[in-house]
């Protein structure tokens, strides 16, 4: 074994290379569980234990290396004398890339018998390449638990053939609410999630999976300026020179050719209604009246009342705040954001005691930190208006 | 996705179901209650869902800051305090429902006689990231 390992610099490579790998092992004979943790094994080892030389094929190294992670793996298991009969004979030939395997891993990483949180945490490590231990770190749980959660997502997969065709939908879902977790520390959460994405862009023919990178890129090129000196920013008081042009334009690109394949879905729709921010030089000169039409546009594809609360407010900016409270309504107060939605159309009609009351109620009930600690602000703003 | 915290309290909360005293408790009755939790900690270390498992120390004090340069002003330990935590669980879990049967679980560790302790457990969820901006 004398193979250099690859240096600090090709991570990234590195990372890309895994769901690619994982699937060379399966069709070489691995089960998926098995491949997966030679996988990671040669990952934790080219990570850990950097050589002097980079490795020109990182994809190659990593094959040779999970394979023989797995034959030794498949050794030690004295019960499987037999089957390590078989693999061992089977020819370490170099790897041929196969799209498909690479696409069946992300249906088979959000294969429906998983929970919606097994499903982001083996996605992380099998199709991302992210270690347990970052897995762990970004979602702030011990590493212990992480592995388990990771192990028994494994378990739960045991028979299910990485080929099978899969539920892209359910694929996307899961991508977008890995992308909505929020959570970053040394790893950028959303931006594995936008990397996994473009890469199933790559993977598949469908306009709804560029409507959903598009919508990530979008939503990612304001993370400069959404939380500044510890604060949460609102959308309108965002300072839009700071929001990312390159992330803008590419998810403004992948946009408009998904919208020319006339298959319009819910991640398009949604896209649609970013870029319309997006493409406002300032919160007065936003569109609302087409983003109100790209919200009718989205519940067609499945009613629901978060939609329907951002419609009312989008309303209330093109009809006026009496139009939006009209719509904001029947929503009902258990949708989360339903008093900061009720505290903004109120301030906006004047009401300005009703809005301090419903800022003040609507940071009782929020789940975040930051959202608290702006609605208090602005509760505060109301009540004592400076001269 | 979300992190739950469940309270434990020795006083303070509701009285639990099995209202024998700590200090009645028998050995092996005390023994099998923290065996309990222990195995408990350990599914759930199994099912992916734990975060932290702490229990707390009986003796505390409450501490405040009392001016810049002076030492903090001490009460305790615990003289006439209502309401004292035993010590928690954090899981993180799929749903609201989890949480409440995990919560469940755990109220049911055995108390006196053997029997569940039925403890109220005061179930909170923990602060997240804000979520993204409407639109």
């Amino acid at each position: 074994m004398t193979e250099a390992v690859p240096t600090p610099g090709p991570a990234a490579a590195l990372r890309r290379a895994i769901p690619e790998v994982v699937g060379i092992l399966v069709r070489r004979g691995a089960d998926f569980a098995s491949a997966e943790d030679a996988v990671q094994t040669a990952l934790v080892r080219a990570l850990e234990r950097p050589g002097p030389e980079g490795v020109r094929d990182i994809r190659a190294w990593l094959v040779t290396v999970a394979w023989r992670a797995f034959l030794d793996q498949v050794r030690s298991d004295t019960a499987r004398a037999a089957r390590e009969e078989r693999l061992a004979q089977e020819p370490e030939s170099g790897p041929v890339p196969q799209h498909d395997d690479t696409l069946g891993l992300y249906f088979l990483c959000t294969h429906p018998v998983l929970t919606p949180t097994s499903a982001i945490a083996l996605t992380l490590r099998a199709v991302a390449g992210l270690t347990t231990r970052q897995i762990a770190d970004a979602f702030l749980v011990p590493e212990a638990t992480m592995a388990q959660r990771i192990s028994r997502a494994k378990q739960r997969l045991v028979g299910i053939a990485l080929d099978q065709p899969g539920d892209l939908s359910r694929v996307m879902r899961v991508l977008y609410l890995l992308f909505n977790e929020g959570y970053s520390g040394e790893i950028d959460i959303a931006a594995e999630a936008i990397r996994v994405t473009r890469q199933l862009a790559v993977l598949t023919d469908e306009p709804e999976v560029d409507g959903l990178l598009a919508l990530m890129l979008l939503h990612h090129a304001r993370q400069p300026a959404r939380v500044l000196g510890g604060r949460l920013i609102p959308l309108a008081e965002q300072d839009r020179t700071l929001w990312d042009v390159d992330a803008i334009t590419e998810g403004v690109a992948i946009l408009q050719s998904a919208l020319a394949c006339d298959r319009l879905g819910q991640y398009q729709a949604q896209a649609a209604i970013a870029a319309l921010h997006a493409d406002a030089p300032t919160a007065d000169e936003t569109d609302w009246v087409q983003i109100v039409e790209w919200y009718d546009e989205l519940l067609t594809f499945g009613d629901s009342p978060v939609i329907r609360l951002n419609r009312a407010v989008a309303v209330g900016e093109a009809d006026g705040p009496q139009a939006g409270l009209a719509a904001l309504h029947p929503v009902g107060e258990d949708v989360p954001r339903y008093h900061a939605a009720l505290a903004y159309l109120h301030e906006r009609a004047g009401v300005t005691d009703a809005a301090a009351a419903e800022y003040a109620e609507a940071a009782r009930r929020a789940t975040s930190a930051l959202e608290q600690e702006h609605l208090l602000r602005q509760a505060e703003r109301l009540r004592q208006p400076r001269r | 996705m979300a992190k739950y915290l469940m309270l434990k309290h020795y006083r303070g909360g509701r009285p639990s179901v099995n209202s024998v005293p700590m200090d009645q408790l028998t050995p092996d009755e005390w023994a099998a209650h923290i065996q309990y939790m222990q195995d408990m900690e350990e599914r759930l270390i199994a099912s992916g869902e734990l975060v932290s498992s702490e229990g707390l120390a009986m003796e505390g004090a409450w501490v405040r800051f009392d001016g810049e340069g002076r030492p903090p002003v001490v009460d305790g330990p615990f003289a006439e305090t209502k309401d004292l935590i035993a010590g928690w669980m954090m899981i993180e879990v799929d749903s609201y429902q989890r949480a409440l049967d995990v919560a469940s679980e755990l109220s049911a560790a055995p108390w006196a006689g053997g029997t569940p302790l039925g403890e109220w457990l005061e179930l909170r969820e923990v602060m997240s990231a804000p979520p993204a901006d409407v639109g």
